[in-house]
């Protein structure tokens, strides 16, 4: 409980200078974000009187303090360009870019294990080795070419789905889960190589350990020590990895968004990079970085239940 | 040293990896290199008579959409895409060493507010934090260059403080203290130099990344500009001829893995160097 408490104070701290991050890059950036909002032909009357209604002419500290209240309140401020509110724009498409960050974590869990045991298990044969080249081979690869190539071979060959004909979630939940299930493949890809890479060799490391010799000493076949005694230790590593993996498929699927093209968090996030509509910018941001910090508090804890040593060490 | 010459050579032939990463490596360093003094036409050149052709003598990556030679642009963004993953690693390794090794070796409350900063940027993906950075510096390849490094350096520096950490309480560093050996000097002539090894690993891992990093976000449209050529840009423009001119996605694309895969080749190789 107390390792709990205290991790739980260190991701409030994390999301602290985040938001501190974020908000400073933000304020940095030349340019007056009342002029922006009005155009270069307002009068320097009504520049005033706007930056007076922002608050632009308060201290930092307070324009800090009001933007971080107002964000925890939900309210992310109005876009300078379509001058409505951020939230009502990004809101709706978080599930979209969430649903297929999950299934491309689903997938990685659901593939990389099996055959992360079954590499450990035939080290050296022939299937280990062909598995361990194509894992070299697939981790090169970006995830928006393997999109590309996935979208010409099972959307224009197979014709197993039909390349932007996106359905939305509130339209038929079906049909959208089916079209997101190649832009996730596309994303897990490289971090299933990477996973089964990783979980081969702790497994491979864990097995030579005493206590698995002990293991089979005490009568116990290769499944039995493996699937008893060395797999939930190997495992340790591996779920560090998948919580930063998962953390990552969030980011990444602001590129395979475009690549498929999804009309989700991405879409809005590139044009507001190239209008310069920061707040739209800075909410999506932090609302991706609460993600991925939730993300990792989660594995902390997900690391404590697995390995009650990590509390004990400490 | 005959002897370690047929040593090298023995190694070579056996070790797979470390031949295979050679090869593909020296095949895209040619690429780039001959790019340099000479490419069949200029990157931008463009020609309306030739769209989208085919693969042919004159062109033996065919041409893009507005008949510019693929293979002419190939050798361009590739070498853009080399120099920006090199300054990435630079700026990220040398920064990252600093930073870690001052506030790992004095520790108090330097470290403690670093490694809050660090954690916290260590949040954002590094595809997202170089996003942040572009989008408060422009687009152009310059500013992805800078944002890739600063987006890189958290890494760099959660290693080398690890490392420098665990060297701390070494004999040969309590020894050095005792003769008297400066701050300075017992990070960077003890202390670095132990940790080359996972310094080199880290860097070939970094490389990767920066160049997987930089295809991403110059596909994305953050990076070089139009009309000059970046292996990401030419994927997102080739994506919707795929049908017509399939080679047009495939040659920028297969120049990518080929780059990382090189370099992963010859990680691996060196890893098994016995």
């Amino acid at each position: 409980m107390k390792y709990i408490i205290r991790k739980f104070g260190m991701m409030i701290t994390t999301l602290l200078v985040v938001s501190v991050c974020v908000f400073l890059a933000f304020s940095i950036i030349p340019g007056d974000p009342a002029l922006r909002m009005l155009g270069t032909e307002a009068s320097p009357e009504l520049v005033e009187q706007t930056r007076q209604q922002m608050g632009l002419n308060d201290p930092v500290l307070v324009r800090y303090g009001r933007w971080l209240t107002g964000f925890l309140a939900g309210d992310m401020g109005t876009s300078y360009n379509y001058k409505v509110p951020v939230s009502s724009m990004v809101l709706s498409k978080i599930p979209i870019t969430l649903t297929m960050a999950i299934m491309a974590f689903l997938l990685t869990v659901l593939i990389s294990i099996p055959l992360g045991i079954i590499t450990a298990k035939h080290e050296g044969g022939i299937l280990d080795r062909c598995i361990m080249v194509a894992n070299q081979i697939i981790m090169a690869i970006p995830p928006f070419f393997s999109g590309i190539l996935l979208t010409f071979v099972f959307g224009m060959i197979f014709r197993l789905f039909t390349p932007g004909g996106f359905v939305n979630y509130t339209d038929d939940f079906s049909r959208f889960i089916r079209y997101l299930f190649f832009p996730a493949l596309a994303i897990a890809l490289p971090k299933i190589a990477m996973t089964v890479k990783m979980l081969r060799g702790s497994l491979i490391d864990e097995s030579q350990r005493d206590y698995a010799r002990t293991a089979y000493s005490r009568g116990n076949n290769t499944n039995g020590v493996l699937y008893r005694h060395v797999l939930k230790n190997a495992m340790i590593p591996v779920i560090t990895f998948l919580g930063m993996a998962l953390a990552d498929m969030v980011a990444g699927s602001i590129v395979i968004e475009q690549v498929f093209g999804i009309p989700g968090i991405s879409r809005i996030l590139l044009t507001s990079i190239s209008n310069r509509d920061y707040p739209v910018v800075e909410a999506i941001i932090m609302g991706i970085a609460i993600i991925v910090i939730l993300v990792n508090f989660l594995v902390d804890i997900i690391y404590r239940i697995v390995d009650p040593r990590i509390g004990l060490k400490e | 040293m005959k002897k370690m010459q047929t040593s090298l050579k023995k190694n070579i032939r056996e070790n797979t990896y470390l031949l295979a990463g050679m090869i593909i490596t020296g095949a895209v360093l040619l690429l780039i290199i001959v790019g340099l003094f000479w490419m069949p036409y200029e990157p931008t050149m463009m020609n309306a008579s030739e769209k989208l052709a085919g693969i042919s003598l004159r062109h033996p990556m065919g041409t893009d959409n507005m008949g510019r030679d693929v293979l002419s642009r190939v050798m361009y963004g590739s070498r853009i895409t080399l120099f920006i993953a090199i300054g990435t690693v630079l700026i990220g390794a040398v920064m990252g060493t600093i930073i870690g090794a001052v506030t790992g070796y004095f520790g108090g409350m330097l470290d403690e507010v670093a490694m809050r900063i660090i954690d916290a940027l260590f949040a954002f993906p590094s595809i997202l934090l170089a996003l942040v950075i572009v989008s408060v510096f422009g687009t152009g390849w310059l500013q992805l260059l800078l944002s890739l490094g600063i987006a890189f350096i958290p890494s760099f520096a959660r290693i080398v403080r690890g490392e420098v950490l665990r060297c701390k309480s070494m004999d040969y560093v309590e020894n050095a203290r005792l003769i008297g050996v400066s701050d300075l000097r017992m990070i960077f002539v003890h202390i670095l130099p132990n940790i080359k090894g996972v310094m080199a690993s880290s860097i070939m891992i970094g490389f990767n990344n920066a160049v997987l990093a930089e295809a991403g976000l110059s596909y994305l449209g953050v990076g070089s500009q139009p009309p000059y050529a970046s292996l990401g840009k030419m994927l997102s423009d080739a994506q919707q001829y795929m049908f017509t001119a399939p080679f047009y996605v495939l040659c920028p694309g297969v120049v990518i893995v080929l780059m990382v895969l090189g370099f992963a080749f010859l990680g691996e190789g060196l890893a098994r160097w016995k």
